[in-house]
């Protein structure tokens, strides 16, 4: 199994702490400057709260994408990886978990204090805790494989965006509309459960299609 | 039947080509140097009998079968040790090493990664993170690997690069040692090294 993948992983995560830590402060301070920009007009707050914060998780997860192959391909692990008898796509697959537990874990712990700001209800901070929690592994799953395509491309860092970010809409729109949904009475679970089928979706498939891009971008 | 058959292999780079009809066949307890000038194809050779690469024209075998159709199988016997050692500089000499074999589906404890280190002379720096190791100790750290992963086949992509001359004797032995046990070996070396067990063949390179 690909447990000691995540261990390895986040132990590197725990020796470069400020790659973490930028990560997690990008996303605070993206989501704390707008109220500080349109003012303090609560209604408006209110609504374009979800939106917000999720387009903040979807950048800042975006921004450490470029990492999650690199240092790997640089120093030689990859290889070794595509050398493994282990399933590549169990090793992308816990690749893509440590990815999600280093970036992916913190936005979800902090969006409910951040969600404050806008003066969101509990149970709307609640949802909105609950869709990122759903959706952020997903931006991990599917980012992987933008990062596996663009491994070692100058100038990936902009690729990788390109290709990522129209896989990311369906993500954004049911997960900032399960808040709103939720905010209109309607009640977020269609919004959730299909969040959650995205995310079993793209657990399937995300590791299996990284793992094919891997070995095309080290032939 | 020869255990590694490489037939007609032909590689292109870009619009240029490398080489072609290249032919070898490697048995137990056998040793072959690939030789030739920078640029000639040694890597991109011995990328291709990882699997790494696919040639443009020919196969390569491995007991009679194809290795692209083998994979796992056929990963779990070779180890390949590039010019990149794949060490990262994060963690410790240690770490390195157990984390390395884990990937080629051999878990050590700590116990026996310390006796590999040991062994690679790098006794008391196991606990050193490898960026403040040098360029040698770092290949020691990557060559560790080799007394850890008991796989028949190695392919070593200049072993002997940044070694000084009592690692460049330590690896003559290992080699030695495994070519007895009846283990293969492909390697480059622009480095003579006097490998006395076993056949040793010289693939040339233009």
């Amino acid at each position: 199994m690909s447990l000691w993948v995540i261990q390895r992983d986040l132990l590197l995560a725990m020796r470069r702490r400020s790659d973490v830590l930028t990560t997690l402060f990008f996303f605070i301070i993206v989501v704390s400057l707008f109220p500080l920009g349109v003012g303090p007009e609560i209604n408006m707050l209110r609504t374009m709260a979800p939106g917000v914060v999720w387009v903040a998780a979807l950048l800042a997860s975006m921004l450490s994408l470029g990492r999650m192959f690199s240092s790997d391909y640089l120093d030689g692990t990859l290889e070794q990886m595509l050398l493994s008898p282990q399933s590549l796509s169990m090793l992308v697959l816990g690749k893509a978990l440590a990815h999600w537990l280093v970036t992916g874990v913190p936005l979800v712990l902090m969006s409910p204090v951040l969600g404050i700001q806008y003066d969101l209800s509990a149970d709307a901070l609640l949802v909105l805790t609950a869709s990122l929690l759903l959706g952020t592994p997903v931006l991990s799953l599917i980012g992987a494989i933008g990062a596996a395509l663009t491994l070692g491309l100058r100038g990936g860092g902009v690729l990788v965006s390109l290709l990522v970010l129209p896989l990311y809409i369906p993500v954004l729109i049911f997960g900032a509309g399960a808040v709103e949904a939720s905010a209109a009475g309607l009640g977020a679970s269609a919004h959730l459960s299909l969040l959650g089928a995205f995310l079993l979706a793209s657990l399937v498939l995300a590791p299996w299609a990284t793992a094919v891009s891997l070995r095309i971008s080290m032939e | 039947m020869s255990i590694l058959q490489g037939s007609d292999l032909e590689c292109v780079r870009g619009d240029r080509r490398l080489f072609r009809d290249i032919n070898f066949s490697l048995n137990a307890g056998e040793l072959l140097q690939v030789h030739g000038p920078n640029g000639s194809g040694k890597t991109s050779l011995l990328r291709m009998l990882c699997g790494l690469a696919t040639p443009v024209h020919g196969k390569i075998c491995w007991h009679g079968t194809d290795i692209r159709s083998l994979k796992g199988d056929y990963y779990g016997a070779i180890t390949y040790l590039g010019h990149l050692s794949g060490v990262k500089d994060d963690l410790t000499a240690i770490e390195n090493l157990r984390i390395s074999s884990a990937l080629s589906g051999v878990e050590i404890d700590a116990e026996k990664a310390h006796g590999a280190l040991q062994h690679m002379g790098l006794g008391g720096r196991e606990l050193l993170p490898a960026k403040v190791l040098s360029q040698g100790q770092r290949r020691r750290v990557a060559l560790a690997r080799l007394l850890v992963c008991g796989t028949v086949l190695w392919i070593l992509d200049e072993p002997l690069a940044a070694l000084d001359s009592a690692a460049v004797k330590l690896m003559q032995s290992l080699l030695e040692q495994h070519l007895g046990q009846g283990g293969m070996v492909v390697m480059t070396t622009h480095q003579e090294i006097d490998i006395t067990t076993g056949a040793t063949q010289r693939l040339q390179l233009t």
